[in-house]
């Protein structure tokens, strides 16, 4: 059984718009130990589907389907039983290191109150426990790291003390959003390593929210593409970049400035802007941007799962 | 074969920052930029590229004399910017323009695009005639790939990419000689940068422009300059030509850099293996003695501690700042 | 509908919308419509509206003057028969008109002297906050100092010197007022000048003078008429204090505060005198408080600036 099993989820905010789709009947499943990436750009989507799944939507948001995590579903829960499972089996790194620590207290003290709370033990364990993990992502001088205010140290040691947070309770599911972008190049291998490191260590899944295809090249074993809130092709990691099978992928791998490849070559461009949740099309929702749209496209098209469990919603090679 | 267009020489820009109490009072100095040197000739693209810290932004705006600068100099068609009366340096700046990173926030929410592509016109031409503006304006968006129609609309109504490239019709609606682009697609998605990428490529072949291209993305930076600088901590470390500095970079921190940077591709990417680099990046405003990377340097030697590496001449062309560049071998193995 | 274009940088919806003109949709118009959402603001609005008619009117129209003495009539309830629909006071005098003809002094001063604290205010602050340095330090401690001072002890002393005087109580109130309006003024400006498109700007060449006209003042606007809309009922407030301790307008001209301070020493034998003023007095200040709440809300927080 996976560990994280997603079906069907919707996720809608109410606006004085209107209704904003920002996710639609999206289906993936994470087993354990395995890292998947959530790839997509701006309205993909990405980033609403586990605030959902971890219940952390905003006032306005509403989300249907299921999120089965070790057989049970997280939409169903309550707010307190939810809490039970975030924070101890299912952490969160956040994108921004800055706004994701309180500034006013010392990070011992934001370290322990996860331990203490979810694993009930004495102060003194706690920070010995919490140290330990310190040591554990590579930060020089824990014990008198874990002192400090998080205005003392820099972006890259921030997020480092996030992603020990992240593992402090030793979850069987981390989520980590865009943990690297504000990060410089050289400390963002640091952190993907760090991040491989521990999951050998510990069997921990990874769901990896990204828009570096990168990163998601070298940290994960399968990625799921998002665009306009749906799922549009889902495979390993091999599959995706050697063969990618829908446009929007193909288009997006093409537009990727590669330092290994020959600068002549113009980039490929998609051509238009991102979606905007507000004015989809209606049928296939990339097909204004793609560049192989034909007649068929403007019906929804179907999932296509071939035997080598590599899914993509395409028309292309449907035969009628 | 072109005429340079700009020198830099050893430019430095600090700043004085006070600190410690009413009875103790300090006075720090930033040294955001510590020594930088290049030239930069017509219709040639010199990539700027560094982590958070080095500089690069604070470098753009002493590019343009929006700051003063502590030391060095800042040439111009072979005039020193800084040099300049106040009419004299407003009246060179029809020639440099600038491009930021934040596509909203370069432009004023309260103006229609019109205003604002037509602000510099109305600035160096206060007699031109509404027809005229209009007509350039409308030439000046179709050339960056926006429809004239929305001439009449408002920043918010537009998508980052479109943003964007109002600022650059911004930038060019003068016809300037130098456009300095900070950080121009950081802060858009990625098939919107390969767009603006391309953009930009097309423009300086038209118009024959120098554009001084920053970034912290080297696959971006590659793809697009003919020369490229490496700044870590307020110094140029490195200065050499794109395919040379990608393959055989001569200096530790480029190398570094290169490594760091994690390729779409899976096998590659599985295959890199640690930068070598140790540490963290120091304070600015308590640089380390000697050359600035020596603490973080895998080759560093005693010299490196005690004697700052000046940027010096290699035989091709190349600069370099670093006491070993001769010995060291940098080359870049391909993997995968 | 997908349309292919040579050119990959051309949006394609746009491509598909011809060559016509679009209109944009400024911030200001999109802050309407937000504004035109909110119903507690329109309503007050509305009756804001109302009020102005009435007192400016209302005088006119009503058959007894302010200052006529209904000897047969003084101290009335309100009643249809006397013809005083809202009663009279201790001298005969009807409270629907005095509270009409007061609501003149009371809105006047409040606009008057808001204006006042909005010319300087806005001058001083933006001027402190765009030229900076020592400017700046020099002319904020000014700000501070009259800050400090006891504002019931500066005016005490302007009536001891000068008498009392209408255009003093504008003076009085306007000179503390714009101290406010500088400060927030300045806040602003010291943002907007870090700015991406300030920046731009003075890498354009462009004069101070013009980004200040250009840049800056516009989108001061918002917070500004926000900040207008609040000091308005603080300014009335303010009068109507000072002419309840005694310290406002003279006889035979009256104010809501003034009226109230009346009103509430025959509180027990003629209530009236004290509700009708008080009622006009604060359904006015509930109404501009309701306006400011609603343009705030319209204005900020989805405009950047």
């Amino acid at each position: 059984m996976a560990l994280l099993e997603v079906k069907d989820l919707d996720v809608g905010f109410d606006t004085p718009e209107g209704e904003v789709h920002a996710v639609n009947r999206l289906n993936f499943s994470v087993e354990a130990g395995e890292t998947l990436a959530l790839v997509g750009e701006s309205g993909s989507g990405k980033t609403q589907t586990v605030m959902a799944i971890l219940g952390l939507l905003a006032e306005n948001g509403h989300a249907s389907g299921q999120a089965f995590f070790k057989g049970k579903d997280l939409l169903r829960m309550s707010p307190s039983e939810l809490n039970l499972h975030r924070g101890s089996e299912i952490a969160m790194i956040f994108q921004d290191p800055m706004t994701s620590l309180n500034p006013y207290l010392r990070i011992e003290k934001q370290m322990i109150e996860v331990a203490m709370h979810h694993q009930g033990l004495k102060k003194a364990e706690a920070v010995a426990h919490a140290v330990e993990v310190l040591r554990a992502v590579r930060i020089p001088d824990p014990e008198r790291i874990i002192r400090q205010y998080p205005h003392e140290f820099s972006g890259g040691m921030r997020q480092k003390v996030m992603v020990a947070m992240g593992l402090l309770s030793e979850p069987e599911l981390l989520i980590a959003d865009e943990p690297t972008a504000a990060l410089d190049v050289t400390v963002q291998t640091q952190i993907t390593h760090l991040m491989s490191a521990l999951q050998k260590k510990s069997n921990t899944a990874i769901i990896l929210i990204s828009h570096d295809l990168g990163i998601v090249a070298g940290a994960c074993d399968r990625v799921l593409v998002m665009y306009a809130g749906e799922a549009v092709e889902c495979g390993t990691v091999e599959q995706i970049y050697y063969e990618p099978k829908h446009p929007y992928t193909q288009g997006l791998l093409n537009s990727v400035p590669r330092l290994d490849q020959a600068t002549e070559r113009e980039l490929e461009t998609i051509p238009g802007n991102p979606p905007n949740p507000l004015t989809l099309p209606d049928g296939c929702k990339f097909r204004d941007r793609c560049p192989q749209a034909f007649d068929a496209c403007s019906e929804p098209p179907p999932m296509q799962v071939g035997g080598d469990r590599h899914p993509f919603r395409c028309w292309l090679g449907v035969s009628k | 074969m072109n005429d340079r267009v700009m020198r830099v020489q050893d430019l430095a820009v600090h700043f004085k920052l006070r600190e410690g109490g009413l009875l103790q009072p300090k006075t720090l100095t930033l040294k955001a930029v510590d020594g930088v040197s290049f030239d930069l000739d017509a219709g040639e693209t010199l990539g700027v590229v560094g982590e958070s810290g080095c500089g690069k932004s604070t470098l753009a705006r002493a590019l343009l004399a929006l700051v003063k600068p502590s030391r060095g100099r800042v040439l111009w068609l072979g005039e020193d910017l800084n040099k300049l009366g106040d009419e004299a340096l407003r009246k060179k700046r029809q020639d440099l323009q600038i491009v930021f990173q934040d596509p909203l926030a370069a432009l004023n929410p309260r103006m229609t695009v019109r205003d604002i592509i037509a602000e510099p016109l109305w600035t160096f031409f206060p007699k031109i005639a509404r027809v005229q503006v209009d007509e350039r304006v409308r030439g000046v968006m179709k050339m960056v790939g926006l429809l004239p129609n929305q001439v009449n609309r408002y920043p918010h109504e537009f998508s980052a990419g479109q943003c964007q490239r109002i600022s650059i019709a911004r930038a060019l609606v003068l016809n300037p000689k130098l456009v300095i682009c900070d950080e121009p697609v950081s802060a858009l998605d990625v098939s919107v940068q390969a767009q603006i990428i391309n953009l930009l490529k097309i423009l300086q072949k038209k118009l024959n422009l120098s554009l001084v291209f920053i970034a912290h993305d080297l696959s971006v930076v590659k793809h697009i300059s003919d020369r490229v600088m490496v700044m870590y901590m307020g110094r140029a470390m490195e200065l050499s030509n794109r395919e040379k500095l990608y393959r055989k970079p001569l200096h530790p921190y480029t190398r570094a850099l290169i490594r760091a940077v994690p390729v779409p591709d899976p096998k590659v990417a599985r295959a890199a293996s640690d930068t070598g680099l140790t540490g963290d990046m120091p304070s600015p405003l308590d640089p380390p003695p000697g050359c600035v990377f020596h603490t973080r340097c895998p080759y560093s030697i005693k010299r490196c501690q005690l004697e700052v590496p000046a940027l010096r001449r290699m035989e091709h062309g190349d600069w370099v700042a670093c006491h070993r560049a001769e010995e060291l071998d940098l080359t870049i193995v391909k993997n995968g | 509908m997908t349309i292919k274009t040579d050119n990959p940088a051309v949006d394609p919806f746009a491509a598909a919308m011809g060559v016509v003109d679009i209109k944009g949709r400024s911030p200001w118009e999109d802050a309407w419509h937000r504004l035109l959402k909110n119903r507690a603001a329109v309503y007050s609005a509305f009756i804001m509206v109302v009020m102005l008619l009435l007192v400016i009117f209302g005088p006119m129209l009503i058959s007894w003057e302010s200052d006529f003495t209904d000897w047969d009539n003084t101290s009335s309830p309100p009643s249809f028969s006397t013809g005083h629909w809202f009663g009279t006071d201790a001298v005969g005098r009807d409270i629907l008109v005095r509270t009409l003809e007061g609501g003149r002094i009371s809105l006047m001063v409040g606009l008057v002297a808001t204006i006042v604290s909005l010319v300087i205010g806005v001058s001083y602050g933006a001027i402190a906050g765009y030229f900076g340095g020592a400017a700046d330090r020099i002319m904020m401690r000014i700000v501070d100092i009259i800050y400090a001072l006891p504002f019931m002890f500066f005016v005490i002393m302007l009536m001891v010197v000068f008498g009392r005087n209408i255009l003093l109580i504008f003076a009085a109130i306007g000179a503390i007022n714009w101290l406010d309006m500088a400060r927030i003024v300045r806040g602003q400006t010291l943002s907007l000048k870090n700015t991406e498109f300030v920046e731009a700007a003075r890498a354009c060449g462009v004069s101070d003078w013009d980004i200040i006209r250009r840049h800056i003042t516009p989108n001061l606007l918002g917070v500004v008429i926000v900040y207008v809309t609040l000091t308005i009922p603080q300014v009335i407030l303010a009068e109507s204090f000072l002419s309840f301790l005694g310290l406002g307008v003279q006889e035979p001209m009256s104010s809501w505060g003034a009226l109230v301070s009346d009103g509430a020493q025959d509180m027990e034998s003629a209530p009236w005198t004290l509700i009708v003023p008080s009622v006009f007095l604060t359904v006015t200040l509930y109404c501009f408080n309701y306006i400011g709440d609603g343009l705030r809300d319209a204005l900020d927080p989805k405009d950047r600036v």
